[in-house]
C-alpha cells in the first residue's frame, strides 16, 4: 500500500458565470493590475490517499469528486497526486 | 393531509413551516429528525424546510443530502409522494439529483432578504394547482445562492415538459431582467421534477401565509396541495366503488 498527497481543484464550468471572480478582476483592475484577466474563483482540498497504485489513488479520488467534492453540474475539477511517506500512526 | 418537516442541522424555517401548516392551513404535520430511517406511513407530503444545513459547508445542500432521511425521502419521492423543497430544501433536491441544475451564488453576491413577485407558468401541478395562470404572488426570498442553472438542453427538457412553475416578474406580471433578484436563468424561481411530484422553490411561501405579515399569496401551494390530495383519493375511491 502507497501514500499519496492528492490536491484538487474545483471551479467552475467555463460556460457558466463566475461573478465572484468577475468582482475580484474589477477590485485588480481598480488596484492598477490591469495586466489580470479571465479570474476564476475555485476550491482547493488537499488530502492523503492510501492506494495499491497511483491510477487506483486517481480513481479514488475522482469519485470522491463527482460524488461529493464537485457538483457535476456546475463545476469542473483537477487532480494531481504525488507520493508521500505514510504518516507513522501513534501506538 | 399530513405533512412532514424535515429538520437538518442548520434548519431555521422548520418551525415557520410547521406553524403555516398547523395554524393557518389546519392540516396534520410531523417535524422529521434527519436522521430518521423510518417515515411515517401515511405522509402525503414531506417538505425540506429553508435554512443553512451544515452551515451551507462545500455547497449548500451538498452535505444534507447525505443525511440518512434522504434515502427515505428519495424513495417516498420514487412511490410519488409530495415533496416539497424551499429555499435550502431545494438547494438539497438539485445536489441529491431528484430535481435538476443547480443554484448558484446570487449574481450580486449578495444575501437577499425581501419581498418578490412570481407569476405562475402552469396550474399543472400538485403545487400550483389552486392557482391561476400568469398569477402574480407576492411572496418573500432569503438566499445568498439562488440564481438557478442548467445547461440549455436541460433547460430546454424544462420548458417542454411544462416543469418551470414559477418565474421572478414585475407585479404587473411581467419577466423582466429588473424583476430578477439573484440572476437565474428564465428568471427561473421555481420548478418540478417530470412526473410532478417533486417541487423545488428559493422563495418563501411559508412566510407568506397571514396579512399580518404582509402577504397571504403563500398559501395557494398549501391550497393546491390539498387539491390535489383530495382529488387523488376521491380518483382512488372512485374505481374501487364501481367494482361493484
Amino acid at each position: 500500500m502507497q501514500q499519496f498527497a492528492a490536491s484538487v481543484i474545483v471551479t467552475l464550468r467555463r460556460s457558466i458565470a463566475d461573478v465572484q471572480g468577475k468582482t475580484i478582476e474589477d477590485g485588480l483592475h481598480s488596484l492598477g493590475f490591469v495586466q489580470i484577466r479571465n479570474v476564476r474563483v475555485g476550491k482547493f482540498f488537499h488530502f492523503s490517499v492510501q492506494a495499491a497504485s497511483e491510477e487506483e489513488a486517481r480513481q479514488i479520488v475522482e469519485q470522491a469528486c463527482v460524488k461529493l467534492l464537485a457538483n457535476p453540474v456546475i463545476e469542473d475539477f483537477s487532480i494531481s497526486l504525488t507520493p508521500e511517506e505514510a504518516e507513522v500512526s501513534e501506538q | 393531509m399530513k405533512y412532514g418537516v424535515v429538520i437538518f442541522p442548520g434548519s431555521n424555517c422548520d418551525r415557520d413551516t410547521l406553524y403555516a401548516i398547523e395554524h393557518v392551513m389546519g392540516e396534520t404535520v410531523v417535524p422529521l429528525w434527519h436522521k430518521d430511517r423510518v417515515l411515517p406511513s401515511d405522509l402525503d407530503c414531506i417538505i425540506l424546510p429553508g435554512g443553512f444545513s451544515y452551515g451551507d459547508y462545500l455547497r449548500p445542500g451538498a452535505i444534507a443530502r447525505f443525511s440518512p432521511i434522504m434515502q427515505e425521502v428519495k424513495r417516498f419521492a420514487d412511490r410519488g409522494g409530495y415533496v416539497l423543497g424551499i429555499c435550502n430544501g431545494f438547494q438539497i433536491l438539485t445536489e441529491a439529483q431528484l430535481l435538476p441544475g443547480a443554484l448558484l451564488q446570487n449574481a450580486s453576491l449578495r444575501f437577499i432578504c425581501r419581498s418578490v413577485f412570481l407569476r405562475v407558468e402552469t396550474v399543472d401541478s400538485p403545487f400550483t394547482a389552486a392557482a391561476t395562470t400568469g398569477q402574480v404572488l407576492r411572496i418573500p426570498i432569503a438566499h445568498a445562492d439562488g440564481r438557478y442553472y442548467i445547461d440549455p438542453d436541460g433547460l430546454k427538457a424544462l420548458e417542454d415538459g411544462d416543469q418551470i412553475l414559477f418565474r421572478y416578474a414585475t407585479p404587473d406580471g411581467e419577466i423582466t431582467e429588473a424583476a430578477n433578484p439573484n440572476g437565474s436563468l428564465g428568471n427561473i424561481a421555481g420548478i418540478v421534477n417530470r412526473h410532478r411530484n417533486v417541487c423545488g422553490m428559493m422563495p418563501h411561501p411559508e412566510r407568506a401565509v397571514e396579512a399580518l405579515l404582509g402577504s397571504e399569496d403563500g398559501k395557494v401551494v398549501f391550497e393546491s396541495l390539498r387539491l390535489f390530495v383530495q382529488q387523488q383519493e376521491y380518483r382512488q375511491w372512485e374505481p374501487l366503488a364501481s367494482q361493484n
